[in-house]
């Protein structure tokens, strides 16, 4: 996020997009809705279903799944196009903006309407409402990055922030919401295979030289690696070797489930490290048992890149581990001796590594957490990012084009497939499904389907269907709602029987490699 | 200049900014005013009268924390018609349902007869499930008063435990109104309110309905914020006395928020779990945070390392398994160079596992081959 998760009570406009916060951010979802009782803040959501934060927005605008370059550049012509934006801002602070309002100029509300189904007069509207906000915020998750266009739906809410001039204020922002607890903390800590700590990218010498001297080593890799998405096909392949997965459980994650399960059976050797035999765990040569959050001491960076603390309050199971100190061990094996005391001696080289880090402590944290970037110990934190300055100088402006999804319904796979989480049940489930209450609330899979498809397809609520798509089919019940929209279904993918992954489409982003778990063409049928 | 504002309390001058109540100013410079009702972040509603105080000057005490500061007023907290108004308070919600804790003089033939008629109620012959986690226990127990000087009222309504997380026990409400606060103006899930009137009022979910048939959403924000624990956590009723346990501050590992979390541990097991009033949740939680800590102790754990040898899992020593993987990985290495090896680390470690995964990815194997699976 750019602003802090406080700074949302502070916007007058908020636009959420892709994230059906009441649901995965319920504690992010209530600073919106005291904005909006309290403030008389505006929200503008934009979502493919008719999801609960509805009922607090002013402008609901339901999108066809996949369109959303269409529908941000349709608000961006008509903020130009009306002269709304903030001229000041684009003229001192951006680059670029002949060019995007060049891209945009075909963008008219009516053919916006004909590509994405909204309205052209509550599109006009709502893009007067978030230009016109004094701190118009904007919010976004999974629903706009899980497609083969994420990267360019991004780059569309930054334009739109942009011209607007809602960046680099308190209540403003352009603000992703994470979905796991230290997606932030993995980022930073160089998670990625293209850049190390604080994203020094791998290709830099200067950046390989600092840490080979730091970590006392030679020749560190100038390629980078293999993300995720392209290490699974080279393990199929049989380019990638051997796996060692910490804490992840990419058999019931990963889009296109089958292929996945398929490839890693092709490795030589599989090492898995979590805290329970998940389906990827079982699947392994050798299975290493770790220490869960409530066991450990660390620090965790949440989603408004506050580096917070984790406390050990009992103690791990067995002989269960720290992470760290399982690796440790492994590294030290290989002949490299990784030795430290505890986790703190750790995060103090972290400081020395991580620019963005350097100036935080166990102490300075020890009650409330800290911002980075937070480069030295007398630094306060950055709460908001871009005041008065990007970090490159100007913000540049990203004409993008709409591409349409990578897979269309036809007449065999007639409905388009959307996939969520639940409110009760988180990721793979591994963890929520040991608390039996979350099992009871959400106890298995569904199909979402308006009422009229589910007229036309004469089905009742709750009768098993079969929901198939080009890669694989499962069974679930059907649940008639009037959240779905009509061609659309949506499908949560916690459950691992009946895993929503089978379906999806492995067809990925070309920049962030994130697969399209936002949009399939399945059909649904009577089983 | 702007002259500055003061407030006298118990003979002390405070400056105040104008809008604070006589409570702020006063909890702001530890002056304590109990109270029962109030909670921080919603709008006062002056229901509990627990905090009322002597103001000069005003023909009737003042509820402190709904009203607020003026220059030049003068307040006493604890004199000695606040002293008899706050028993008398007390003592009339004592007398209203069933708080049969020790607060309650227990030395007569009606003792008997309440505590015969609460056991009915309960359950259970123990005395008030949630004792010793009670602000209206404490209150008693600070002005010295007993619940028997009334007649008890009897209860009106049957407690409610048809969800998997949360019992309403309408015997011990006081009807406060915390948990209508609580639902409405900080969690905003309009899921509870007031219902019907006079003697017969009630805290209602969707026209009178249990909980898991309304909108509630089970974040327990109402359980929290409960001055009596008349809505308790399933697992902790009868089951988890305060003293009991030890807390830990720790921040909650499911999404990004990154709430903060105070961790009840009893028997070194995670038995209860409260928000903490700090950035960036003040306090709240969701459901997934409050309950869904069973994972931690779940029989299921992985507790030794496993190696697999003709298909089946056997349980090995860390120096074995260790040793094997540090062997495999070496040979793998050397025979297929180091990008035949590719490393998934987590978004669910801490940044100190994550480090460490990526050192050992760059330092150890020399390959880039590492990601996550966030993009998932
Ligand atoms: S249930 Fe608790 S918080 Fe709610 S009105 Fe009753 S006593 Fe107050
Ligand atoms: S658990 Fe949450 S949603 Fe349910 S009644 Fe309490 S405050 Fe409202
Ligand atoms: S706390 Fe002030 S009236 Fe209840």
């Amino acid at each position: 996020m750019t602003n802090t998760i406080a700074c949302i009570e502070k916007s007058d406009v908020i636009l959420v997009t892709g994230s059906n916060t009441t649901e995965n951010h319920p504690v992010i979802s209530s600073f919106m809705k005291r904005a909006v009782k309290f403030k008389d803040a505006k929200v503008i959501l934009v979502d493919p279903r008719r999801v609960k934060l509805a009922e607090h927005a002013h402008k609901y605008l339901r999108q066809n799944l996949g369109t959303d370059v269409a529908w941000i550049n349709g608000m961006i012509y008509v903020i130009i196009n009306e002269g709304l934006y903030d001229k000041k801002f684009v003229e001192e602070r951006t680059e670029n903006f002949e060019e995007l309002k060049k891209a945009v100029e075909k963008y008219k509300p009516d053919y916006v309407e004909q590509i994405t189904g909204i309205p052209s007069r509550d599109l006009t509207e709502s893009a007067r409402m978030f230009a016109n906000s004094k701190n118009g915020s904007i919010v976004y998750c999974m629903g706009i990055t899980q497609h083969t266009t994420g990267t360019d739906n991004v780059k569309s809410l930054a334009n739109l922030s942009m011209i607007c001039g809602h960046l680099g204020k308190e209540g403003g922002g352009v603000n992703p919401l994470r979905g796991q607890n230290n997606v932030q903390g993995a980022c930073d800590m160089g998670g990625l295979p293209n850049v190390f700590m604080a994203y020094q990218p791998v290709i830099d010498e200067a950046a390989r030289k600092k840490l080979e001297e730091a970590w006392g080593v030679e020749n560190l890799s100038p390629n980078p690696g293999l993300v995720v998405t392209e290490m699974i096909p080279k393990a199929h392949s049989g380019e990638v070797k051997a796996m060692y997965i910490i804490g992840e459980n990419p058999l019931v994650s990963d889009a296109d489930l089958g292929h996945v399960e398929e490839s890693l059976k092709h490795l030589d050797f599989l090492v898995v490290q979590d805290i329970f035999l998940n389906e990827t765990a079982q699947a392994a040569d050798v299975v290493l048992p770790s220490a869960c959050f409530a066991e450990k001491e660390g620090t965790f960076s949440n989603t408004e890149r506050r580096v917070q603390r984790v406390r050990k309050a009992v103690n791990p199971p067995g002989q269960a581990k720290d992470d760290w100190w399982i690796t440790c061990e492994i590294g030290t094996r290989m002949g490299y001796e990784m030795k430290y005391q505890n986790s703190e001696e750790i995060f103090e080289e972290i400081r020395k590594v991580t620019p963005s880090y350097a100036g935080i402590t166990y102490d300075r944290i020890e009650k409330e957490g800290i911002h980075w970037p937070c480069p030295n110990i007398e630094h306060p934190g950055t709460p908001i990012l871009h005041i008065g300055k990007f970090t490159r100088g100007k913000g540049v402006l990203h004409p993008i084009e709409y591409t349409p999804p990578a897979e269309q319904t036809d007449d065999e796979y007639p409905f388009y497939l959307t996939t969520g989480r639940l409110l009760y049940q988180y990721h793979s489930g591994t963890m929520t499904m040991k608390t039996e209450g979350l099992n009871d609330r959400a106890p298995g899979t569904y199909v979402e389907i308006s009422p009229q498809d589910a007229a036309k397809l004469n089905l009742i609520d709750g009768e098993k269907v079969k929901v198939a798509s080009r890669r694989g089919e499962i069974k679930a019940d059907v649940k008639i709602s009037d959240k779905a929209s009509d061609g659309t279904v949506f499908l949560p993918f916690h459950f691992a029987e009946a895993a929503a992954n089978r379906l999806t489409i492995g067809a990925l982003d070309p920049l962030s490699k994130i697969p399209a778990f936002k949009v399939c063409a399945v059909n649904v049928s009577k089983s | 200049m702007a002259e500055k504002n003061i407030i006298t309390i118990n003979g002390n001058d405070f400056a105040f900014e104008p809008g604070e109540t006589i409570l702020e100013v006063a909890r702001r410079n530890f002056v304590d005013i109990p109270t029962l009702c109030h909670l921080k972040g919603a709008i006062p509603t002056g229901a509990c009268r627990v905090c009322v105080v002597e103001v000069e000057d005003a023909r009737s005490l003042l509820a402190s924390c709904a009203t607020p500061a003026t220059d030049k007023m003068v307040v006493r907290t604890e004199s000695k018609l606040v002293v008899d108004a706050r028993r008398l308070i007390i003592q009339l919600l004592l007398s209203s349902g069933n708080h049969n804790c020790a607060v309650r003089g227990s030395d007569d033939s009606d003792w008997t007869r309440f505590q015969l008629n609460v056991q009915k109620d309960d359950h259970s012959d123990e005395l008030c499930p949630v004792w010793g986690d009670c602000r209206l226990q404490d209150l008693a127990y600070q002005y010295q008063v007993s619940g028997d000087i009334f007649p008890s009222t009897g209860t009106k309504y049957p407690l409610e435990d048809v969800n998997p997380f949360v019992v309403r026990d309408f015997s011990r409400c006081i009807l406060c109104g915390r948990c209508v606060q609580a639902c409405n103006d900080i969690q905003v899930n309009n899921a509870i309110n007031f219902g019907y009137r006079g003697a017969d009022t009630k805290i209602i979910a969707s026209g009178d309905r249990p909980l898991k048939d309304s909108d509630c959403v089970f974040c327990g924000e109402c359980v929290q914020v409960c001055p009596v624990n008349a809505l308790v956590e399933k697992d902790v009723r009868y089951q988890v006395r305060p003293w009991e346990t030890i807390k830990t501050r720790t921040t909650c590992s499911y999404c990004g928020v990154g709430c903060q979390l105070e961790l009840h541990v009893k028997n070194d097991q995670v038995v209860k779990v409260d928000g903490v009033d700090a950035a960036p949740n003040y306090a709240s939680l969701c459901v997934k945070g409050r309950f869904g800590y069973h994972f931690i102790n779940s029989p299921d754990r992985l507790t030794k390392p496993l190696i697999k040898e003709n298909g089946e899992f056997r349980e090995a020593t860390w120096d074995e398994a260790l040793d094997l993987v540090a062997k495999k990985f070496s040979e793998i290495k050397k025979n297929h160079g180091a990008d035949s090896i590719g490393v998934l680390t987590s978004a669910r470690i801490s940044n100190e596992d994550n480090y460490i995964a990526s050192k050992f990815t760059r330092a150890v194997l020399k390959t880039n081959n590492i990601d996550h699976c966030a993009r998932l």
